[in-house]
Order: structure tokens, then C-alpha cells, then sequence
């Protein structure tokens, strides 16, 4: 409603001055160029005074000066026979024009192109209503925007990097880690919680990277648990059943009877076949592992839910890459999934919509040629 | 509500326009005062909403209204306070709505101090400026809309482009704006007298103070635009011939051709169509200055909009004045009632050598810059004209202008006496010819041109000096006498002078710089040093800092002369984390009138980093020259005394009086 007065007191000041003059009963008093002249023959007469020019100068300016000067005054003469005319209904037609047309026309484009409906939404003003809807989204914006400002404020990073884990946002939990290490220092358990989000970025692969942060966890502290269980995932991609079952069976032998997290190890072992040592006390359901990350979820599934699980993680993949399709590394680990799962046609649609999403971009477009070429596809 | 208020005033600043671009056009037609008296309150209040327009977007981006796509796009909640204002015209919407701001402002100032301008004029004018600012009213709601909402506006905006994020950036695009929407008023003057088909002495008199102004706010931005584009750009150059630069550059110089040839019609009431022409001139190459940068037609690191959409727009308001003011030009001139004639040595005639050196320099840079352009859009072909091309037609031109300069102001009206004047001038040769032995002894012959620039423009120097000399009694007569001739002097000769004088002084500095600075490009790790014209510069180590919106690698160095420390400086790299961009930020060190500059390069693996360092001996007063300059037409400005085609002869000629009859 304010809206709305503001803009028609703004139209009313707007015909205003257009109706202002049209009402005004005085001749217009404007200047001529006579004034100008005279002004001119003064300045002779002041340059004279002061020796500026000579007698003869100024007199020959003078004749030059005083011949505009008539010229200028039969002109006005003339004008002024001539002028002065303002018949009232050409004032009138004006009037109608300022008075209808110009609302109209305004209001018209306005409402074309405008948006009355939209309140203004200053900064403060919207920050001040979050603070009563503190939803999970608004609460991680605050935390960024604070580590905006303090970007050396470790406990944001600490804070923030297991929600990214879990909403998913690996690479940024990984950078989170990777800060918190930098300003807080090395402990076994950042270097742990660091590999935990470089292997959950890489879609469960403990990458080179990856082991090398728990494999220095452990030499911080030989008992760290999360590290130890992933050097054993590790060494059960590398195909080295032994090694991982040697690790997981020293960890349960050295666990707590209720350790929550000895369920997932013992399933652990027995997909690599080995019979764990019998738990002192039964598994809690649903109780958490040691790790979020969906590589020990899946490590503790039955075939056919680990199937699932893994086609879940590939149809995530695939959903961001939708969103954010500039992401080469992304494409290729989905073609490669895509191809492990022997979903080919799958693989071959990727394939056209990576070379899609790539197209601006010819370095990365070449490399994923290439990657399609290797496949076969 | 503040967003939609903006919006809603550009819109009535329009249908306001339009009336004003009609009705005084009808009444000075049929000589109706009350449709002519319309102008002066429609231009006042257009102005009114235009500022009220200007002043809402500024609001929303103070307030970081993240409502407004134009705000998202160009602003972050955390940038600090005064960009926040500069980043309203640091983008091509909010450029536009300052430019119809101040052409809106140029309009109100008018119709509010041009009491004393004949009614039927003034309306004329007043219509024909509402012309051009209706078109641009139109080409901003319609195609470079500031105002545009969102209904779910996020959180934050992705910032204002680094390489703008500069005090430089504060000042110079306003100053810009000021000199190529003050010469709009000088073309709606000059359609004006064509209109009405009537010109004489009086309507130079009265464009004068519009030109003047416009003149004075160009050079100054254009220096300022200068400055920005060496201390942030981080190669160490003030003047890249740049097709932007250019664009900023040809207003400039058929301004100043304007300026001159008005006086010639101010006092003689000669060269009346010649300054029409140049008024239209004037302008249409500030049109073509916008419209180069901002139709996307050319990409350099000014431009902050490429849309081709706008650019036809852009392009169609460039015809209809450009083409419609030649055009009308072309129809009405030939009409007009020619003026007086001249002798070719003469005050006039000096004028007149001055328009023509200035219009070929000028049409080199057109060429230059549109040249290439053309090229491509016709046949694909890219091709580059830089600074090689500018030197050699540019530079030539400008050295018989130089060296004439010091004799205008000393040739009398009509007919002047060059012998005589050459001999007043004789100290001031004196002077140049001693600037070139001292330059040769100091710097040997490791350029054998440069001297000769320098004797230049001392010689220019003190020969714009000569005029005040003589006039003011200096060295001849007793102090007192003196001190009354030169408050009695009109202001307008002290402004020529200055202006001269700043123009020489800003050649010095140019020849200085560009001749004997010295450029190293090193690696220095902590603890070492660099030499470099009889300076030390020491590396002393990084620092990572934060600022409000950006983080910051600074190097600390330690300027050293002769093994005595005499400052810091502190390059930086910038980065953005909005825009994931970064800048350089070059430091400087004052020493007189010349600089020290570094700025950061590369940091390699093994610790050290890569520096620019350059030595620009006498840089300032390239930039202290225009400043000069603009002073001169500040000061000349202020002359409320009229300057009269009162002859002033040289002292030989005063004794033949037969030779100043009218020359027409």
C-alpha cells in the first residue's frame, strides 16, 4: 500500500510540472544576445582603461562590435512582433496530454515491466529473520560466512566438515579437514578423519591419497582405530585378503567387548571369508559405526544390498554431474561404473552427455574422448 | 519498495522526457512561451527522478538487496562500504543510469543558470537534449534494466569484479562521464542553432562555459583513467592506445579543437560552421566512446558488458544522432549567414593551424582504432594496430602543434606579425636549446631523439610563460604595478597559459618515462636484492593477510638508495574468493616526481618470487601535466569577463593602425 502512494505522489509531482507553467501568466524573460554585445563594447572600454589594448584597436573593435550589436537588435525586433502568442487551446491540449497520458503511459510501462509485488529484501532486514528459522541450509551458510570472515578459525572447520560428509559434499569436507590440519596441527585423528573424507570422495576407493593420510595417523598413533580399519579396506582393494583380515582380527582381539563399532569389522572379515572371533556381546542394531562414510555402511552389507548401495552411489554421481557437468574426473569414474555394473547403454548415454558437458571446455573434451575410445564404446 | 521506487522514477524521468523533447520544440516553432517555459521545469524535475532513480539503486546495493539481479551480480555483503557504492556504476546497467544522471544534471543546469539565453534557444536546446536522453531512458528499461527483481534472492551476490575493486575505480568512471555527457550539451547547442537556423558571435559565448567544463572533467578523468590503468594493471604503462583509451581520447581532442575554434567565433565571429561541426563532432565520438565500450564489440579489460543485443540499440542510437546531426547539419548549414575573414598569419590563423593538426590527430586515432575493427567484421580478418602505428602518425602530428603553441596567444587578432613574435620568444628558445645540451650531457646519446622532446617542451614551457610576462610587466617594472596588472589580467589568459603549460609539462613526463625508465623482470629469494637505477631493492620475506573480502600474499621489500633505507613497499597478490579471480596490486615509491614500481609475479617452488621492477623517472607529470591543464580551464572558466575581438597587436604592428579594418 505504501508502495502505491509513494508512486502516485511521485506521478503527481511528475504532472505537476508539467501543469505549473502552462498556468503562469508572465512573458518569459529570456536573455538576448544584445546583452552579450554590450558586454562586449564594456570590456573594450575596461581593457582601454587598463592599457590592455590601443586607442586605435579599440576603436576599430568598437565599429566591428557595435555592428552586431544592430544586427542583434533588428532580429529582436523582429521576435518580439512575433512572440508572445500562447492561444489557450494548445495549453489545453498540453494540459490533457500531462494530465491523462502521462499516468497512463507511466502506470502502462510500469506495470510491463516492473515487479510492485516484490518487497525490497535488504540484507540485514533477511539475516534478522533467519535467525528465527535456523534450518539446516541457512546454519551451514552462517558457519561459511563466518569462516568467510575468519578464515583461521579452526572450529568452524571442525564443525562443518562432518555435515558436508554427510549431505554428501565431499570435496568441500575434505578441504574443511585439510584446514583444520593446517591450524590446529597433526593429530592421529585428523589425519584419520582426512583420509575418511578423501576416501568417501572418491566414491569409497581408498585413493593413494587417502592412504597416505592414515597411514600417517598411524604412525602418530600406532591404535587409531579409524585408521586402522581403512589401511584394512585398503588392503582388501588391493586384493590382499590376508593382510586385511590380519588387521581386522588384531582389532577385535584388542576390543572392548561393547565396542560399537565391532559388528562392521566382524562383517568385514567375513566377506573376505574368514570366521571372526565370537563377540562377547551381541551387536546393537542400528548402532552407528565407527565411520559415516558409505564405505563402511556397504563393507557391512550382504551382496545384494552392497549391489544396491553401489548403484545408489552411481546414480548420485550421476545426478550431480547433471548439475555441475564440468567435472572430468566425475565423468570418467561414471563411465567406469557404469561399465563395471555392464550397464552398457547406460555408459554409452553418459558418454554423450559428458561429451555435452564438456563441449566449452577442449582440454577436458579431448581427454574424455579418450577415455570413451579406451572403453569401446 | 525502495528497488520498484527507483524503477517507477526512471520511468516517469522518461514520460517526462518525452514531453520535454516535444512541446518546447512546438513552441519555439510558434513562438509559444508558456510549451517554452515547459522545458525549464520538465528538465529540472526530470533530473529530480533521474536522481531519485540513482539514488535507490545505491540504497540496494548499500544494503545488499539481493532482490535485484543487478545487485546479486555485482555486489558481496562483504565488501567494504565505499565499494559498495562504486560498484553501482562499476557494471554496465548502473554506467548507463549514471550517464542518463549526469546528462539529466547537464539539462537541469541549463534550464536552471541559462537565464540568460534567448527563450526560444533555450527551449530548443532543452528539447533537443531531452532527445538524447529519452533514447537512453528507452535503451536502459528496455534492454540494460538495473531495477530487474528475483523472488528468491540468495544470500549472497558473487561480487563486484576485482580489477574494480579500486579507489581509481571510485572517480574516474564519474569524471569520464562528466566530460562525454558535457559535450551533449554543446551538441544540443549546436542542433539547436541549426533548428532555428541563426548563429553568431553570441552562441560561442554561450556554449563556451558547457565546453569548458566538460573539457576540464575529460581531461581529468581521462588522467585519472591513466593512473588507474598503471598502478593496477601491473605492467607499468600509462597508456596502452588501448581502443578504450582511445575512445576517451578523440572526445578529448576534437573538444579541445572545439574550444579554440569557439574563440575564433567568439571574437571574430568567423569559423561558425567549422564549430558547429565540431560540437556535433565532439559528441558523437563520446557517443562512440560509450558505445565502443560497452556493446561488446570490443574486448578489453574495460569492458564489463558484452551483450550484442545492446549493441544494436547502441548501434541505432549512434545513427539517428550521429547521422541525423550530420545530416541536419548538411541540410541547414549552407544556410547559415557565413562569418568574417582573415589573414592567415593571425591569432585566427594560428586557431585554425590548431583545428587542423587536432582533427588529423584525431582522425589517426579513429582510424586507428576503428580500422581494424571494421577489418574484421568485413572480411574476418584480425588485425592489430598498437602503439607503433600511434607513434608514428600520432607523435608527428603533435610536434609542429607543440612547437606552434606558444606563438596563438602571442599573435595578434587579424593579423599578426610571426618575425616579432618569434623574437618575444626568444628566451623560451633559449631556454629549450639549453634543455637539450643539458638532457645530451646528463644522459650521453642513449637516445637521440629524446632530447629533443624535452627541449620541447621546456621551450613550450616557458614560452606559454611569455605571454603573462610581457603582459604583467614582470622583470620590467616595479612590483606593486606588477601585482595590479596581473589581478587586472583576465582570467582567461592565465587559464590558456596554465593549460599550455600543463600540456608541456605532461610531455616532459612522457618523454621521461618512456625513455630512460629502466624494467627488470628477477627471482629473488628472502634476503636477496636487486639493483636498479642506483636503487636496492630487498626482499625481506611474504605474509599471508586477510582482507574484508578477498585474501592477500604481500611481499615485504625494502627500498634501498646508496645503502641508506629510505621505505617499504609492499606488492600483493589479491584473491577473490566470489569470483575465484585474483589481482595484482603493484607497489609505488615516490622519489620527487619519479617512481619506483614493483609488482608481483609467480612464487616458484623453491621459495623465491618473481618481481617486476621498473624505474619511471619523472612518471608523475604525465599526471600532474593534465591536472595542470584542467586547472587552466577551471580558471578560464571562471572569467566572467568577456573576451572581445579587441585586436592585440604585437608592439610593431600597433604602429600601423591601417591594418586593422575589419576584415569583413
Amino acid at each position: 500500500m505504501t508502495l502505491w502512494l509513494a508512486l502516485a505522489l511521485m506521478t503527481a509531482a511528475a504532472i505537476f510540472a508539467v501543469l505549473w507553467p502552462l498556468g503562469r501568466r508572465t512573458a518569459a524573460a529570456g536573455g538576448s544576445d544584445i546583452a552579450v554585445y554590450r558586454d562586449q563594447l564594456d570590456e573594450i572600454a575596461r581593457d582601454r582603461t587598463s592599457g590592455l589594448i590601443g586607442e586605435a584597436e579599440a576603436e576599430a573593435a568598437k565599429v566591428e562590435v557595435s555592428r552586431r550589436l544592430i544586427g542583434a537588435a533588428d532580429v529582436a525586433d523582429a521576435d518580439k512582433s512575433a512572440s508572445g502568442r500562447s492561444p489557450l487551446w494548445r495549453r489545453r491540449a498540453t494540459a490533457i496530454a500531462g494530465l491523462v497520458l502521462l499516468p497512463v503511459g507511466t502506470t502502462a510501462l510500469y506495470l510491463a515491466i516492473g515487479s510492485p509485488q516484490l518487497p525490497g529484501q535488504p540484507l540485514a532486514a533477511r539475516m534478522a529473520a533467519v535467525q528465527q528459522d535456523r534450518s539446516l541450509q541457512t546454519l551451514i551458510g552462517q558457519v561459511e560466512a563466518h569462516l568467510e570472515r575468519n578464515p583461521n578459525d579452526a572450529r568452524g572447520y571442525e564443525v562443518i566438515a562432518p555435515v558436508y560428509l554427510r549431505l554428501g559434499r565431499f570435496s568441500d569436507a575434505v578441504n574443511a579437514r585439510r584446514k583444520l590440519l593446517a591450524l590446529s596441527g597433526e593429530t592421529a585423528e585428523r589425519q584419520a578423519d582426512l583420509g575418511e573424507a578423501l576416501a568417501a570422495a572418491g566414491n569409497g576407493v581408498i585413493t593413494v591419497e587417502a592412504k597416505a593420510a592414515f597411514e600417517r595417523a598411524l604412525v602418530l598413533d600406532p591404535a587409531d582405530l579409524k585408521a586402522k580399519f581403512f589401511i584394512g579396506v585398503a588392503a582388501e582393494q588391493d586384493g590382499d585378503k590376508p593382510k586385511a583380515a590380519a588387521i581386522w582380527t588384531g582389532m577385535l582381539k584388542d576390543a572392548p567387548p561393547d565396542a560399537p563399532w565391532a559388528p562392521v569389522v566382524r562383517e568385514s572379515l567375513v566377506r573376505v571369508g574368514v570366521t571372526p572371533p565370537s563377540p562377547t556381546a551381541p551387536p546393537i542394531a542400528g548402532m552407528a559405526a565407527p565411520s559415516a562414510s558409505d564405505v563402511a555402511a556397504a563393507s557391512g552389507m550382504s551382496e545384494q544390498d552392497r549391489g544396491d548401495m553401489i548403484r545408489g552411489m552411481v546414480a548420485r554421481l550421476a545426478d550431480r554431474l547433471k548439475e555441475d557437468g564440468n567435472d572430468l574426473e566425475g565423468w570418467q569414474r561414471l563411465l567406469r561404473a557404469y561399465m563395471v555394473l555392464g550397464d552398457r547403454d547406460k555408459a554409452t548415454a553418459a558418454a554423450g552427455d559428458a561429451k555435452k558437458a564438456l563441449a566449452g571446455n577442449p582440454d577436458k573434451l579431448r581427454q574424455i574422448g579418450d577415455t570413451i575410445k579406451s572403453m569401446g564404446l | 519498495m525502495i528497488p520498484e521506487l527507483g524503477h517507477y522514477a526512471l520511468v516517469l524521468a522518461l514520460a517526462l522526457g518525452i514531453v520535454q523533447a516535444v512541446a518546447p520544440l512546438i513552441g519555439a516553432l510558434q513562438r509559444d512561451t508558456a510549451l517554452m517555459r515547459l522545458a525549464t521545469s520538465t528538465a529540472i524535475m526530470q533530473f529530480v527522478f533521474v536522481a531519485l532513480s540513482f539514488a535507490a539503486l545505491t540504497a540496494c546495493y548499500v544494503t545488499s538487496d539481493f532482490s535485484v539481479v543487478n545487485v546479486i551480480e555485482n555486489s558481496h555483503s562483504m565488501m567494504p562500504l565505499i565499494y559498495k557504492f562504486t560498484s553501482v556504476w562499476g557494471n554496465h546497467e548502473g554506467s548507463m543510469l549514471l550517464w542518463v544522471l549526469i546528462l539529466a544534471m547537464f539539462g537541469a543546469s541549463v534550464a536552471a543558470f541559462g537565464g540568460n539565453l534567448p527563450t526560444t534557444l533555450k527551449a530548443n536546446v532543452l528539447a533537443v537534449q531531452s532527445w538524447i536522453a529519452c533514447t537512453f531512458y528507452l535503451f536502459i528499461l528496455l534492454t540494460s534494466n538495473p531495477f530487474l527483481r528475483v523472488a528468491q534472492p540468495p544470500f549472497e551476490g558473487r561480487d563486484l569484479n576485482p580489477i574494480l575493486q579500486d579507489i581509481g575505480l571510485a572517480v574516474h568512471p564519474p569524471l569520464l562521464y562528466l566530460g562525454y555527457v558535457g559535450f551533449s550539451i554543446s551538441f544540443s547547442f549546436a542542433i539547436a542553432a541549426l533548428i532555428e537556423g541563426r548563429i553568431d558571435a553570441a552562441w560561442a559565448r554561450w556554449v563556451r562555459p558547457w565546453t569548458l567544463a566538460a573539457w576540464m572533467f575529460l581531461t581529468v578523468g581521462i588522467a585519472m583513467g591513466s593512473y588507474w590503468a598503471y598502478y593496477e594493471l601491473g605492467w607499468g604503462g600509462f597508456w596502452f592506445w588501448d581502443p578504450v583509451e582511445n575512445a576517451s581520447l578523440m572526445p578529448w581532442i576534437a573538444g579541445t579543437a572545439l574550444l579554440h575554434s569557439a574563440v575564433v567565433m567568439e571574437k571574430r565571429n568567423a569559423l561558425k560552421v567549422w564549430t558547429l561541426l565540431l560540437a556535433i563532432l565532439a559528441f558523437s565520438l563520446s557517443l562512440i566512446g560509450t558505445f565502443l565500450v560497452r556493446s561488446g564489440v570490443l574486448t578489453s579489460v574495460h569492458t564489463f558488458a558484452s551483450d550484442p543485443s545492446r549493441g544494436v540499440f547502441i548501434l541505432m542510437i549512434l545513427i539517428f544522432f550521429i547521422g541525423g546531426g550530420l545530416a541536419l547539419f548538411a541540410w541547414r548549414a549552407p544556410l547559415l549567414k557565413q562569418g568574417g575573414l582573415f589573414a592567415p598569419v593571425s591569432r585566427e590563423g594560428a586557431l585554425v593551424f590548431n583545428n587542423l593538426f587536432l582533427t588529423t590527430a584525431c582522425l589517426t586515432v579513429f582510424v586507428g582504432t576503428l580500422y581494424p575493427l571494421a577489418l574484421e567484421a568485413v572480411t574476418g580478418e584480425k588485425i592489430s594496430v598498437g602503439a607503433p602505428f600511434f607513434n608514428l602518425t600520432f607523435g608527428p602530428l603533435f610536434i609542429p602543434l607543440m612547437f606552434v603553441m606558444p606563438f596563438g596567444p602571442l599573435l595578434a587578432w587579424k593579423r599578426g606579425d610571426v618575425l616579432g613574435v618569434a623574437q618575444r620568444l626568444m628566451a623560451a628558445f633559449a631556454i629549450g636549446l639549453i634543455a637539450i645540451a643539458a638532457s645530451f650531457a646528463a644522459m650521453g646519446m642513449s637516445s637521440v631523439l629524446a632530447p629533443f622532446g624535452i627541449g620541447l617542451a621546456f621551450y613550450v614551457m616557458a614560452g606559454s610563460l611569455v605571454d603573462l610576462v610581457e603582459r604583467t610587466g614582470l622583470f620590467r617594472m616595479p612590483m606593486a604595478t606588477v601585482r595590479a596588472r596581473a589581478a587586472g589580467l583576465p582570467r582567461s589568459v592565465w587559464g590558456t597559459a596554465l593549460a599550455h603549460f600543463g600540456m608541456a609539462v605532461t610531455l616532459l613526463g612522457i618523454v621521461c618515462a618512456t625513455t630512460w625508465g629502466e624494467e627488470r623482470i628477477v627471482a629473488l629469494k628472502q634476503g636477496q636484492s636487486v639493483t636498479l637505477s642506483g636503487y636496492d631493492l630487498r626482499f625481506d620475506g611474504m605474509v599471508q593477510r586477510t582482507g574484508p573480502n578477498f585474501r592477500e600474499l604481500a611481499a615485504t621489500f625494502t627500498a634501498g638508495s646508496g645503502g641508506v633505507a629510505i621505505g617499504a613497499m609492499e606488492p600483493s597478490k589479491r584473491s577473490f574468493v566470489a569470483r575465484n579471480s585474483s589481482t595484482s596490486e603493484a607497489a609505488l615509491l615516490t622519489r620527487g616526481f619519479s617512481q619506483l614500481y614493483l609488482s608481483l609475479g609467480d612464487v616458484n617452488e623453491d621459495g623465491s618470487v618473481a618481481i617486476r621492477v621498473y624505474f619511471k623517472p619523472l612518471v608523475l607529470l604525465i599526471w600532474l601535466g593534465s591536472l595542470v591543464m584542467a586547472l587552466g580551464g577551471a580558471l578560464s572558466l571562471s572569467d566572467r569577463r568577456l573576451r572581445v575581438g579587441a585586436p592585440k597587436p604585437a608592439k610593431k604592428s600597433a604602429a600601423k593602425p591601417s591594418t586593422l579594418q575589419p576584415a569583413e
